[in-house]
């Protein structure tokens, strides 16, 4: 009557439903996108017309900005399963539950943070950039936008079930995200002064690589006492 | 059906070993001891707010009790982790049902959390059974109570579990649907499955091994 499935189908379809739910209820995930492009935007518009000041910014205002989009969606990563009671079920099934919450975390950077990497080019446009800093821009939004999906799972965690959560994430989480906003405009900023954005690079990769391991074992621990 | 023999074969059992359950700072209950073996059905009463949920909860390892242990087969549940949460089916107050999917969507993910792939035309069938001709392709949103209370116990009909922890089961079902599911656990005990249940409504389960455990504090 029915099968096993392996570990792997299991979190692919706890991974697919996340995605799944969101296609359906689309103005949350556009809305990110949306806020990302006109919030960048302003900038341009609001500081004149003179190029050497806008490339200079536009690093920090682009990662700025993208962090800022990227919190943007945090509060719902756990909180609507938390309602229904499906995290429940989550937390019941019968894989690891730090794998589960990867398997989420990866699909909220898939539809919140992804989407940025393919559209900051664009945007950095506006501000005057070359395209070997629009290329490192989007390499280090690459791996920037997973790091800042990771380290925010773990406040999103930590504030579940609690009112007015989403100024109470943004006092908790941004301070995490300074390292990735540093080595991230960082890269972007070495290429402008002609050198080498290697060395911020890795570093962002090693801030990523750290995340990828403790992040989901601290939410994962957050969300049991959450469940308590 | 015939892998639903497999567990039913062996002789499972789920014990509490002094037991002591705190919401807040307000003791629910304490030196709470039981021993279910394969076929028990636990039928846990007490008032509102006398602490059935939280029991339930502990039992199934979503909750931590503030002392003592739960055992399944002789092993502490929160040392077994995934190794025990993977025998048990849970069904809340909280149905677990994604307003934003189908019902036939709901179902098959619930299943595939405990490792179960169904194919379309069992899920489809289980839910025939329980009154799903015209709504199937309908988001759950858009459906009454009792039928998302409907969506969440179809798993009941698919999955094989040993355990079954079942909060308020009955509750927004109608007659029909009633009959079906104490028709289901009363098959299920009698088959060998442990049930743990709380429920308010008028129902008396025709089974061989019926415990009784009354909260009140």
């Amino acid at each position: 009557m029915s099968q096993n499935l392996s570990t792997f189908s299991v979190l692919y379809r706890i991974f697919m439903r996340d995605i799944k739910v969101a296609m359906r209820r689309q103005s949350d995930v556009t809305a990110v996108f949306f806020f990302f492009i006109i919030a960048a935007s302003l900038f341009p518009l609001g500081s004149g017309s003179d190029p050497k000041l806008l490339s200079a910014m536009a690093p920090s205002v682009l990662w700025v900005t993208a962090l800022l989009s990227c919190m943007l969606s945090l509060s719902r990563m756990y909180a609507s399963d938390h309602a229904d009671g499906t995290l429940e079920q989550v937390m019941l099934s019968n894989q690891p539950t730090v794998l589960i919450v990867l398997m989420k975390i990866l699909a909220h950077w898939v539809l919140s943070g992804l989407p940025l990497v393919f559209v900051a080019p664009l945007i950095g446009l506006q501000f005057n950039l070359s395209s070997a800093e629009l290329q490192i821009l989007a390499i280090s939004l690459l791996m920037g936008t997973l790091a800042l999906s990771l380290i925010g799972s773990i406040g999103a965690a930590l504030t579940l079930g609690i009112r007015g959560t989403g100024v109470l994430i943004a006092i908790l989480v941004l301070p995490l995200y300074i390292p990735v906003l540093v080595f991230g405009a960082g890269a972007v900023n070495a290429v402008s002064i002609g050198m080498s954005p290697n060395g911020a690079l890795s570093l962002l990769g090693a801030v990523l690589a750290m995340a990828l391991v403790f992040a989901p074992l601290a939410s994962a621990a957050a969300l049991r006492i959450a469940l308590d | 059906m015939a892998n639903e023999m497999t567990f039913l074969a062996s002789n499972h059992h789920l014990s509490a070993d002094n037991l002591v359950g705190v919401r807040g700072d307000r003791l629910l209950f304490k030196k709470l001891n039981f021993n279910l073996s394969s076929g028990t059905v636990l039928y846990l009463q007490g008032a509102n707010g006398s602490g059935k949920t939280t029991l339930l909860r502990t039992i199934c390892g979503l909750a931590k009790p503030y002392e003592g242990q739960i055992n399944w087969c002789g092993e502490d549940i929160s040392a077994l982790a995934e190794e025990y949460s993977k025998h048990v089916l849970y069904i809340g107050h909280l149905s677990g049902i994604k307003e934003d999917l189908t019902a036939l969507e709901n179902l098959q993910f619930s299943l595939a959390l405990s490792g179960t792939d169904i194919s379309k035309n069992n899920a489809v069938e289980a839910l025939k059974m329980l009154g799903f001709e015209k709504c199937l392709n309908l988001p759950t949103r858009m459906l009454s109570q009792g039928q998302k209370r409907r969506v969440a116990l179809a798993r009941l009909w698919l999955q094989d579990l040993p355990i079954w922890i079942l909060d308020e089961p009955f509750t927004a079902l109608d007659t029909l649907a009633t009959n079906l599911l104490k028709q289901k656990i009363e098959a299920f005990a009698i088959d060998g499955g442990i049930v743990v249940m709380t429920t308010h409504q008028e129902v008396t389960l025709n089974v061989p091994n019926l415990m009784h455990i009354r909260l009140d504090f």
